[in-house]
């Protein structure tokens, strides 16, 4: 019976050995959840704009180093008499997968369609007014005043074909409160590398290579299957059995234990996504606080105290198991206004942060209650639980209540924490990006996930002229004294950059994509 | 007869509407669906456009009714993360996990009766005591262990078996089966039995301890006093009597391994109904949460239902009682 039982595990053996040999140019990547939706705009998320990569184009986009590259636009400029319009010349010789030409009407159409009201890219086409048709290939685009970044937020608005939208009816973007779902979420025609030949949602989508592609350099990889796995140790553990060539999701505490083993490697970088702590301001006292008659983080020194209390070192090195990088400031490296001064944090000193605590009238500490998520960022939860011990060492006893991200968000943009934890990736690449959220007063579209209403109305008129500046070097200028205020004023408390990993089969290379949008033709095999 | 079921339909609506509101109260509380839908980077004027879009600002009860209304006609919504019709995404999804609870039942079904004979048999042999130690671990472990242990020894160290997904698939008529190709049948192994783990170990134990009891009984004395062999003894006249009661925990197991289905579609990727709640109770996918839970709730009052009026039809003493009250 044993014999038997030996002779039929050798068997299975063999099988798994064959189908698990695929040609060198199918790559099976997997991740930890399934793109949303085919239809190009109607999500604004990582994961489904990474995959709709594959299929659809944009106009721009940005390589490993975050710099922004031609992609269908092969010129970009302002008009040279009005500032208020930008000016793309299309690539020529551009087909869409069904065949049709790609065009300015394309453009036009797209653009128009990413704007409209149920589209959820329409925050990054705010200030257009009108996109038109100069010829075939030069589009023009008004906007409501001179916006000298609009380009940076095209990396993310894909283009369709207009009339293959016409024909199947989906020049409206797919409305959940409608009763059927439109074509464009299960149906794909881009202009991309790579042509969608199968999809089964959650479970498995195949690619094939587009030979009509007009980049020169063919890809090499030439199918690709794309596996959605949820559970971080079946990811690994197929990863191991060697079922998936790829895994883009890997968990931090997993990182390690790959890197020693063989046949598997991992690639790692600083994502654009830095990690911090927010607090509230005001004279208001704070609702979760034992002082009943101040907002002890309204007092300067509290602020610095606390600074000095976290150990970012530690954290880093802890409870990130080093894959952190710890930052003096609230922008990630790739984001223009970073500079290393910024970057630079002060040690950890509890003898003169103990001594502000005591100027400031807390020698005896205080109490409050520290919000964070536990399901949103790596390791979200364990960050918090470090700080609330490092804080106890100044006496400020912090109480942590933790929730998923569907529960703490609206606690932030509600104005409902007295000190909270937050991430923020900045897809712009442009410091306007963190201050019109984080910084301004909170009002109309500005400072929307300003949770501790900070407000000093000398940065708000700062961060406003950000918008129509156009003469880049007093912009650059604008930018830095906002950046040295906000240090200064401690407006925030950043912790640190996130880092991504990707783990692969030893013999390919994906480098790590600072907003973790890999594609898959910058893949490389060994030899 | 028809009294007693229309009775028990009447219960069972009331069951199921009493879900319905449960399940409605608890999705207030679990988050808000905007801020996964989004993500943090949407602005929140346009996030409060898709709250009004989606009815999310309405008063709940509006929504509550608007929300029975709908389900009374098959009509569940379009799910918020994946924009597709939730009625068609559960029916699509329904066969990987039948398949998956049915293979399981039939796994737990079999040899929990046979080790139950065996360990009955010889109740204090070495076997026995290993088999009892063992199946206390079954018990005890949880399902998502259980899985990742035998992710690693069957498919990371010894590569037997796929560690995740359900294979090669062959549509028949809307019913996408993983039971005709063989790599759909090596990747039901792992799961079928990490599941099947906590039924095998409660009918084996139902069944030894049942044996047990039947052995010691005047008849099965006076079977062998008879002169019968002990193959007739044992199975015909021992195992028959004990099979009452193992088929109804049983049938109302199948509920539950259909419900308990969740973790290990989760730990092994299985593309069921399991592992799309999970997902969904993460993004707050309102509208596919609430039809599962209406879905598992359907299937629970059913099975008791059916089981109910099999009762009735086995049991006389049910008859009377409940004859008693209408005349």
């Amino acid at each position: 019976m044993k014999k038997v039982m030996t002779h039929l595990g050798l068997a299975l053996l063999s099988t798994t050995m064959i189908a698990g040999a695929t040609s060198a140019e199918t790559i099976r990547w997997a991740r930890g959840s399934d793109a949303l939706t085919l239809d190009p705009h109607s999500q604004n998320q990582g994961v489904t704009h990474n995959f709709a990569h594959h299929i659809y184009e944009t106009l721009v986009d940005r390589d490993v180093e975050g710099t922004l590259q031609p992609r269908l636009a092969t010129e970009w400029s302002l008009k040279e008499d009005d500032p208020t319009v930008w000016v793309f010349k299309l690539r020529e010789g551009v087909t869409f997968h069904d065949g049709a030409e790609f065009t300015a009407e394309d453009v036009v159409f797209s653009l128009d369609r990413a704007r409209s009201e149920a589209s959820n890219m329409r925050q990054l086409h705010v200030e257009v007014t009108e996109v038109r048709a100069v010829d075939d290939y030069t589009v023009e685009v008004q906007t409501t005043g001179p916006s000298p970044l609009y380009p940076d937020n095209l990396t993310n608005t894909f283009i369709m074909d207009k009339d293959w939208s016409e024909a199947n009816d989906v020049v409206e973007v797919q409305d959940y409160a409608a009763g059927a779902d439109n074509y464009a979420v299960r149906n794909t025609n881009g202009t991309g590398p790579y042509i969608l030949q199968s999809r089964e949602v959650d479970v498995r989508s195949v690619m094939t290579l587009n030979e009509n592609h007009w980049a020169e350099d063919t890809p090499a990889v030439t199918e690709i299957i794309y596996l959605p796995i949820a559970d971080n140790a079946t990811r690994i553990a197929a990863l191991l059995s060697g079922e998936v060539d790829l895994v883009q999701d890997v968990p931090v505490q997993d990182i390690d234990r790959l890197q020693g083993t063989g046949g598997v490697k991992i690639e790692t970088g600083p994502e654009n996504r830095v990690i911090y702590f927010g607090y509230r301001f005001g004279e208001e006292p704070l609702a979760s606080s034992n002082v009943t008659d101040a907002n002890p983080f309204n007092d300067p020194r509290v602020r610095e105290a606390m600074e000095l209390a976290v150990d970012r070192d530690a954290i880093a090195q802890v409870v990130m198991r080093g894959q952190a990088i710890p930052t003096g400031v609230a922008n990630p490296p790739f984001v223009a206004g970073w500079t290393e001064e910024l970057d630079a944090y002060p040690a950890v000193d509890l003898d003169r942060a103990q001594k502000l605590m005591a100027e400031a009238g807390y020698e005896d500490g205080f109490t409050v209650t520290l919000d964070t998520p536990n399901n949103r960022y790596v390791n979200d939860e364990a960050i918090s639980q470090a700080v609330v011990a490092m804080l106890g060492r100044i006496g400020i006893n912090v109480t942590l209540a933790s929730r998923p991200v569907a529960q703490h968000s609206p606690l932030v943009t509600n104005n409902q924490t007295d000190f909270y934890l937050l991430g923020w990736g900045v897809p712009t690449f442009d410091s306007a990006y963190v201050f019109n959220d984080l910084v301004h007063t909170k009002e109309g579209s500005y400072g929307a996930y300003n949770g501790g209403l900070f407000s000093d109305p000398e940065l708000d008129a700062k961060i406003q002229s950000l918008g129509t500046e156009i003469d880049m070097e007093a912009r650059d200028a604008t930018v830095a004294e906002i950046w040295e205020t906000v240090k200064s004023e401690r407006v925030l408390l950043p912790i640190h950059n996130q880092v991504l990993a990707y783990a692969m089969r030893d013999d390919i290379t994906l480098p790590v994509h600072p907003e973790n949008q890999p594609l898959l033709t910058g893949l490389t095999f060994a030899e | 007869m028809l009294a007693f079921i229309i009775r028990r339909l009447a219960q069972s609506v009331l069951v199921m509407l009493f879900v319905a509101l449960i399940a409605f109260v608890v999705f207030r509380y679990v988050g808000d669906p905007i801020a996964s839908m989004v993500g943090v980077e949407t602005r929140l004027a346009d996030q409060e456009i898709m709250r009004d879009r989606l009815g999310l600002n309405d008063p709940v009860v509006l929504q509550f009714l608007r929300f029975i209304g709908n389900a009374l006609q098959g009509e569940f919504g379009i799910s918020y993360r994946l924009q597709q019709p939730v009625t068609e995404l559960i029916l699509s999804r329904l066969p990987a996990t039948l398949e998956l609870a049915f293979a399981s039942a039939t796994i737990a079904l079999v040899f929990g009766l046979m080790l139950g004979v065996f360990t009955a048999l010889k109740p204090r042999g070495f076997a026995t005591g290993l088999i009892m130690a063992i199946s206390l671990i079954g018990v005890s472990l949880p399902t998502f262990l259980i899985g990742i242990g035998l992710i690693y020894i069957f498919a990371v160290e010894l590569g037997w078996f796929p560690s995740f997904g359900r294979g090669d698939t062959v549509d028949l008529g809307g019913w996408r089966t993983g039971l005709l190709t063989e790599s759909g049948l090596r990747s039901l192994v792992l799961p079928a039995i990490t599941l099947s783990l906590f039924q095998l170990t409660l009918i084996m134990r139902l069944v030894r301890a049942e044996m047990l009891e039947v052995l010691r009984t005047e008849y099965i004395r006076f079977a062998r006093a008879r002169g019968l062999s002990q193959r007739a003894v044992h199975f015909g006249h021992a195992l028959k009597n004990t099979l009452v009661p193992v088929l109804t925990i049983t049938g109302l197991q199948l509920g539950s391994v259909i419900a308990f289905a969740i973790v290990t579609e989760t730990v092994f990727q299985w593309p069921g109904v399991g592992s799309l709640f999970i997902v969904s109770v993460q993004v707050v996918d309102v509208p596919v949460m609430a039809a599962y839970l209406m879905f598992i709730a359907l299937v629970f009052v059913l099975i008791n239902l059916i089981v109910d009026i099999l009762y009735y039809v086995v049991d006389p003493r049910l008859r009377v009682d409940g004859g008693g009250g209408g005349k």
